[in-house]
């Protein structure tokens, strides 16, 4: 969670709350929104790129082999990635009872 | 600069897509929000010489949870029915700023974000605007077809039939009463150099528009179909096949009318059933099937409109040069 002081003088602030730190919101990790998430059966897979295409959240990235990994941190457990698989690589998971 | 008339196009190819994001992770939308996944790609395809203005909905809420942003690009919350208007206005800024030597002479490109509600509603004015002037900009509207960040009311973009809070399906109402307003229709009356509609479904297809939309000099307007599991009542996995079915259908056309001259990009083959697009969404379940059939009428109609319009331009230019 964003952790800011619950009483911020307004002195503190930028004119207009302009954020000039751009991204920043990579800091706020929604992995903890899920349900489901996606596993990877690298045998059926063909790196074709779908699964980190078509995330909303962007959070597939490309490793050094070609293959795409799902960064857990961000994975809101959608399933357009297992949707859309050509191969039906991806699989959904239930996360487990916290 | 390359104009939108240019047939050979370098196009984005799948494999070689930028693999920066410039709309990042952390953004607080839905699970399986089209919109985010459109601008996503849209950021993608324009890069970062990029200054957005963008109007109050959806993409603004989740994109700006304050005090952290998911934009690494310039980009300016605006109000509601604004967002063509301050594009206008950061457009004619740059201009002046420019010819006074008070910024270096570059390419920055201008881009206007609103929803429906903010495009097709209270936006129109301010669209009309500055279309008309002419200024050198490209306005998305990134279309889930209501209100949803309040809580899904219609707006004049909610299609037929389909039901929102504010036009509830009932005993005395199939939901919403009138046809979804055409606004790339609205746009091409303007005469501007590029209109098109766009999918994220079709990615290649909707990175080239935008890029083409940007490259274009004059005002450019391009409509996306934002499938929302949410509003829709759709499953959050489905986004992206909703978004297939809408265009295969017929439903939502991917097309595009450059100086006036229609180029149908999808569907080119038999139209699907409408009924395989609805049947898979929540807001249109309580539809009996004598309203599927209007709904479908109105569509095949709606295409062949739309193919004569192809068809039609190209007559009427060799009409035109042969008198």
């Amino acid at each position: 969670m964003v952790k800011m002081n619950a009483l911020i003088s307004w002195k503190k602030l930028n004119l207009g709350t302009a954020i000039t730190e751009p991204g920043s919101a990579r800091k706020f990790l929604t992995g903890d929104w899920r349900t489901q998430r996606p596993v990877l059966d690298k045998e059926a897979c063909i790196r074709c790129g779908r699964c980190w295409i078509y995330c909303p959240e962007g959070a597939y990235t490309e490793d050094e082999e070609g293959y795409f990994r799902c960064d857990l941190n961000y994975c809101k457990g959608c399933g357009i990635c297992a949707q859309e698989c050509p191969e039906g690589a991806i699989s959904m998971v239930l996360e487990e009872e916290a | 600069m390359m104009s939108a008339e240019k047939k050979v196009f370098e196009g984005f190819k799948a494999r070689e897509l930028p693999k920066e994001d410039l709309f990042t992770q952390g953004h607080r939308a839905c699970q399986g929000c089209g919109g985010a996944l459109a601008l996503r790609l849209i950021t993608k395809a324009i890069g970062r010489r990029v200054i957005i203005a963008n109007a109050t909905g959806c993409m603004e809420i989740i994109s700006s949870a304050f005090p952290q942003t998911a934009w690494e690009v310039p980009w300016i919350h605006v109000a509601f029915e604004n967002a063509a208007a301050v594009a206008a206005g950061v457009e004619s800024g740059l201009k002046a700023m420019m010819r006074k030597g008070k910024l270096k002479e570059e390419k920055i490109f201008v881009l206007a974000v609103a929803g429906d509600g903010g495009t097709a509603d209270i936006g129109l004015q301010a669209l009309s605007g500055a279309l008309e002037r002419g200024h050198d900009f490209v306005y998305v509207c990134i279309d889930n077809e209501a209100y949803m960040n309040t809580g899904i009311q219609r707006s004049s973009s909610t299609p037929y039939g389909a039901r929102t809070t504010t036009s509830p399906a009932g005993k005395k109402s199939i939901g919403q009463m009138t046809w979804k307003k055409n606004v790339p229709a609205i746009a091409i009356a303007h005469d501007i150099p590029y209109v098109a509609t766009i999918c994220p479904t079709y990615y290649l297809d909707l990175m080239n528009k935008v890029k083409k939309a940007i490259e274009t000099p004059g005002p450019a307007y391009l409509h996306c179909l934002s499938a929302c599991p949410t509003g829709w009542r759709c499953a959050p996995n489905l986004t992206i096949e909703v978004g297939r079915l809408a265009v295969e259908t017929g439903v939502f056309p991917l097309y595009e009318v450059i100086n006036g001259r229609y180029k149908i990009n999808y569907p080119h083959r038999r139209l699907k059933p409408v009924r395989q697009y609805l049947e898979l969404q929540g807001r249109f379940r309580h539809l009996t099937d004598e309203y599927i059939e209007i709904i479908q009428e109105r569509v095949s109609k709606e295409m062949a409109k739309l193919r004569a319009l192809e068809k039609f331009g190209s007559f009427y230019e060799s009409v035109l040069t042969n008198f």
